[in-house]
């Protein structure tokens, strides 16, 4: 054969070889020197899902599940699946409108054809059940599983608070835990224990395929974790206790806070009006957040901890503590009261008039003039310091009953409460320029003294312990978790030596014996109790009633007050008994059911 | 006659027949990996492509029993009458074809399509070689010339007219073929002087190329001032060039389909407004980059198995391999291409018939222009062009005719001592 083209037989093959070599070069480059390439395909088919927790479940002091955790559905829609359907039938089936379903759909669609879309959310089991029957009639729908706060007896809002979607600004401070979407403490103890409650969150890795459908786990799930479940929580509440409380100020504005004096647990706290924490679960929460938001009585005030009252004459007990201590009254130190106090041109009224022989029996008859005048005497009498450093050394002493500082209590954003030093009042006057007589008010808990329905019942629980309080607190035990409590809940003593809380007491027994504050009796229970009714700007006095029970062993010390409500005695003492023999007793005694009844049938609130 | 009395055996390159069928396997395994579905694990599960190409591979083994069984005269005998056979065919699909894909190139035979365009290779082939190892052939001859190339054009031409022009650029590769037995090296010079000003007039301003190819002629001629005619060659090359530069847009615009455009722009890192169109070709150079150097394993490509890649088991079927086997097997995949070209083209080169001869070179013309293409367009070198990568991809057609393509050239090889031609 003649080839006469010979000197071209190899051009193809080199042609060939220089082809395939700049492949492999090629391939050298995007296979093994470009890393770029394995990430990219990583982010094609890994996604990483949050496991989430369920949440930490909380049980009442007599182990009855106030919060617990209930399924709730979301019904989701991947558009690209969705079939011609039965419009109506759907509609019918989730109870939604036929614009609402048009508009959710085309939303979805512009979002993602592939991606699902939430469609409706929090579905309740029950009504799922129905749903989930019928939803193979409508391919690209599904239903997701989610978790919900839920809350059996539908009371104390105020002391477990809610969960709600983190805030920008919360996600930024916690330091990349929260994520866009997730649930957050919101209030109460829910706020306050959060870190425990939510556990910690577990990481899945799945293969995801081009539509984003999940294909399987990664690595047979070798870097996926586990998530934790948030730790289960003891309340002090007496859950039956707090109903009852809130059944008794309903159609009231004001506070109930019951401790147990030996160890500081709050047994209830009543914030009221209140609402059903349940409100602020499920479908309807953004809706019913806002009509309690808009609420004129502001339900989501957490007044026992917030709120700051003039403690008008319940307050009385602790200035004769103080009073005794100092040195300014004796057990017997006596006053003639001719039904007001005066002082220059000024004038303090009393409801009693008559010899006052002693410190009790100032305290059985809430004797104006003789805390005016023994409140004057507590700051003036040491010869050797001023009335500033007398008023300040008053103000020091409330401090360590825990008047003006904070308790400690387990809640967010707990009040002070309000006692006036000597920088108020030379701010107020000018240094100098004020005395002990400008200031008497503070001497029947009045002027500008202000002190929270929590700290109220604390001083109580202080007085009916003689002489100490424990940190006041609303968790009980986190279970499996021993260490975290201890260091919350400290012993605080009073500077106040026992034989004189012993005449306090002994007036504060007189007051429901045969005092201002009889109403408050319970047959065979011994009770110390102080009525209060405070002046206050708002309009009509506040009714305020502080006891404990019984005296020879303190179970259960209270602190009532209702807003506008008038005498101590007229609401506050017979609602305290009512929480005091409910809680001691169980059940009210039959004499008493009248009384029962009128609390609950009384309405303040126009 | 004496040969039917040969043992058939006798003379077959059993080297080419080897890395046939290692690449026939490798094509299956990696058509199950692309298409794996967990619940039907079988791999030879009918209702899934790899149990599919699995009948194809056997229909594939059959026919090329069939072709080292026919005598070897038969080819070149009956060359032109496949090839009209062929050419019939291409035009019967304009009237009884059915349209996939936007492409006009199927011909229903019961419950299987047939794709005629991918058996015109062969018959081109067939023609080429035939018209070519004639009496009195002289490439000097611009009749020869352009007989030789309307030979290979018109079934491009075709096809094109079906709306595959993926398919007919493979016939591009018969100018290989004939430059190895006589066309001038101008035809390819120009030929690649051409694409290369293509793409730059694509790519780069007009009037600044224009200028660009003045200074460089200018150039040139100086360098050169004795050489006469070449003074006329670079002004003639440089006026057609301008006008060509001038109306590159025209073409790109006004002749080029609107997936054409943008698959060109792509490679030419021109933005792209539809995003699917640089979407391929960056998922599977995801795909094989993501294989590393020893491949993430059989079946345990992540990408290939959830589709990211688009047309994974057919244009894209490298992208399995680069995932699963990574660099390395990747590389045996193109080794045993380059093994199976060279040797085709050593083959060719010890044949007596001049028929033969040629019919190798455009066998080895024809898988080196589809492996170029395929593999080049899966790692980003060349521009998405939907055409299969020889034996490897899953697909009937494309396999019978392959094969058909590559026994012709082992039975013609095995008689090769036998007659001559």
């Amino acid at each position: 054969m003649t080839d006469l083209f010979q000197q071209r037989r190899y051009t193809l093959q080199y042609a060939m070889i220089v082809v395939v070599s700049i492949f492999v070069a090629r391939l050298f480059y995007l296979q093994v020197i470009n890393k770029d390439y394995k990430q990219l395909a990583n982010a094609n088919v890994l996604r990483q899902v949050t496991v989430f927790p369920a949440r930490g479940l909380v049980f009442d002091r007599n182990g009855k599940l106030i919060i617990d955790n209930q399924k709730e559905y979301d019904l989701w829609v991947i558009p690209g699946q969705v079939k011609e359907l039965d419009t109506l039938g759907l509609c019918d089936l989730l109870g939604i409108t036929d614009t609402f379903f048009r508009e959710t759909l085309r939303k979805a669609s512009v979002y993602s054809r592939y991606k699902p879309s939430l469609f409706v959310k929090g579905i309740s089991v029950e009504k799922y059940a129905t749903v989930q029957e019928e939803l193979y009639l409508f391919p690209g729908f599904y239903g997701q599983v989610r978790t919900v706060r839920a809350y059996p007896y539908h009371s104390a809002a105020h002391t477990l608070g809610y969960i709600s979607e983190v805030t920008p600004k919360q996600i930024e401070q916690s330091n990349g835990y929260y994520r866009q979407g997730d649930y957050i403490g919101t209030g109460g103890i829910e706020q306050s224990y959060e870190k425990m409650m939510r556990g910690v969150k577990g990481t899945r890795f799945v293969l995801v395929d081009v539509h984003n459908r999940e294909q399987g786990s990664f690595n047979e799930g070798k870097f996926d974790t586990a998530a934790i479940p948030g730790k289960n929580m003891i309340s002090s509440i007496d859950i039956e206790l707090q109903q009852y409380g809130e059944r008794l100020m309903k159609g009231k504005v004001g506070s109930v806070v019951a401790i147990e004096p030996k160890t500081g647990e709050v047994l209830a706290m009543v914030s009221s009006p209140s609402y059903d924490p349940s409100l602020l679960t499920g479908q309807n929460r953004g809706k019913n957040f806002r009509a309690l938001l808009m609420d004129s009585l502001n339900p989501l005030f957490v007044r026992p901890i917030k709120a700051s009252y003039p403690p008008g004459s319940t307050y009385k007990p602790t200035l004769a503590l103080i009073g005794l201590q100092e040195g300014a009254i004796h057990e017997f130190s006596t006053y003639a009261c001719p039904g007001a106090y005066y002082v220059g041109r000024l004038r303090v009224g009393c409801h009693h008039s008559g010899f006052v022989p002693g410190v009790s029996n100032a305290i059985q008859h809430s004797c104006n003039s003789y805390f005016c005048n023994y409140f004057r005497r507590t700051i003036d009498h040491d010869s050797t310091s001023t009335v500033a450093e007398g008023l300040d050394k008053w103000k020091a002493v409330l401090a360590t009953f825990g008047i003006g500082v904070k308790t400690g209590l387990d809640l967010p954003n707990e009040g002070y409460g309000f006692v006036p030093g000597s920088k108020y009042y030379n701010k107020l006057y000018g240094e100098g320029s004020w005395n002990s007589v400008g200031v008497v008010s503070l001497g029947i808990g009045q002027g500008e003294l202000g002190e929270t329905p929590l700290q109220m019942a604390n001083v109580i629980a202080a007085i009916a312990n003689r002489g100490y309080w424990y940190t006041p607190h609303l968790v009980k035990k986190v279970i499996e978790d021993d260490s975290t409590l201890k260091k919350l809940i400290v012993k605080h003593q009073v500077p106040v030596d026992q034989v004189y809380f012993d005449m306090v007491i002994k007036g504060m027994e007189r007051v429901v014996e045969a005092g201002t504050g009889t109403v408050a009796q319970i047959p065979g229970v011994t009770i110390a109790g102080k009525t209060g009714t405070a002046e206050n700007p708002h309009g009509n006095d506040h009714s305020l009633f502080v006891c404990y029970a019984p005296i020879e062993d303190p179970k259960i010390a209270i602190a009532v007050i209702v807003e506008n409500a008038g005498f101590g005695a007229t609401y506050g003492a017979p609602i305290a008994s009512l929480m005091m023999e409910k809680y001691l007793n169980d059940t009210i005694s039959a004499p008493r059911k009248y009384l029962e009844d009128r609390m609950f049938n009384a309405n303040l609130i126009q | 006659m004496y040969q039917q009395e040969r043992p058939v055996n006798k003379g077959i390159d059993w080297m080419m027949i080897g890395l046939y069928l290692a690449l026939i396997l490798i094509g299956w395994l990696s058509i199950f990996a692309a298409t794996y579905d967990e619940t039907q694990p079988s791999i030879f599960d009918i209702d899934r492509a790899y149990g599919r190409q699995f009948l194809w591979i056997m229909g594939a083994l059959l026919l090329a029993g069939a072709v080292l069984l026919t005598d070897s005269k038969f080819y070149p005998a009956f060359a032109y009458v496949i090839y009209a056979v062929v050419i019939l065919l291409l035009l019967s699909v304009f009237v009884i074809g059915s349209t996939v894909k936007g492409d006009k190139n199927w011909i229903d035979i019961g419950s299987f399509q047939l794709q005629p365009s991918e058996f015109a290779k062969f018959a081109a082939s067939l023609a080429v070689a035939k018209y070519l190892s004639g009496m009195n052939i002289n490439m000097k001859l611009l009749r020869t010339r352009i007989a030789a190339i309307s030979l290979f054009m018109l079934p491009a031409i075709l096809i094109v007219l079906q709306g595959d022009a993926g398919s007919a650029i493979v016939y591009v590769s018969f100018f290989l073929v004939l430059f190895r037995f006589g066309l001038p090296g101008s035809y390819l010079a120009i030929g690649l002087f051409v694409i290369t000003l293509s793409i730059l007039s694509l790519v780069m301003d007009k009037y600044l190329l224009i200028l660009l190819l003045f200074v460089a002629g200018g150039l040139l001629l100086f360098l050169s001032r004795r050489n006469r005619s070449l003074v006329f060659i670079l002004v003639t090359a440089f006026i057609f060039s301008s006008g060509y530069i001038l109306t590159t847009d025209f073409v790109f615009n006004n002749l080029l389909e609107p997936h054409q455009q943008q698959r060109v722009s792509v490679l030419l890192g021109k933005e792209v407004k539809v995003k699917d169109a640089d979407y391929n070709v960056r998922q599977s150079k995801i795909a094989i980059g993501s294989g590393g150097l020893w491949g993430k394993g059989f079946l345990r490509g992540t990408l290939t198995k959830y589709n990211f890649v688009p047309e994974q088991s057919t244009d894209f079927i490298f992208c399995t391999i680069g995932e699963e086997y990574g660099f390395w097997g990747s590389t045996v995949v193109l080794l045993l291409f380059l093994t199976l070209l060279l040797r085709i083209l050593h083959v060719a080169q010890r044949q007596r018939s001049r028929f033969s001869m040629i019919y190798a070179y455009g066998v080895a013309s024809i898988i080196f222009f589809h492996m170029l293409i395929n593999i080049g367009m899966t790692i980003g070198l060349m521009p998405v062009i939907g055409i299969p990568l020889p034996f490897i991809s899953y697909g009937g057609s494309s396999l019978w005719s392959f094969t058909i393509l590559l026994f012709i050239l082992v039975k013609l090889d095995g008689d090769r001592l036998a007659v001559l031609r």
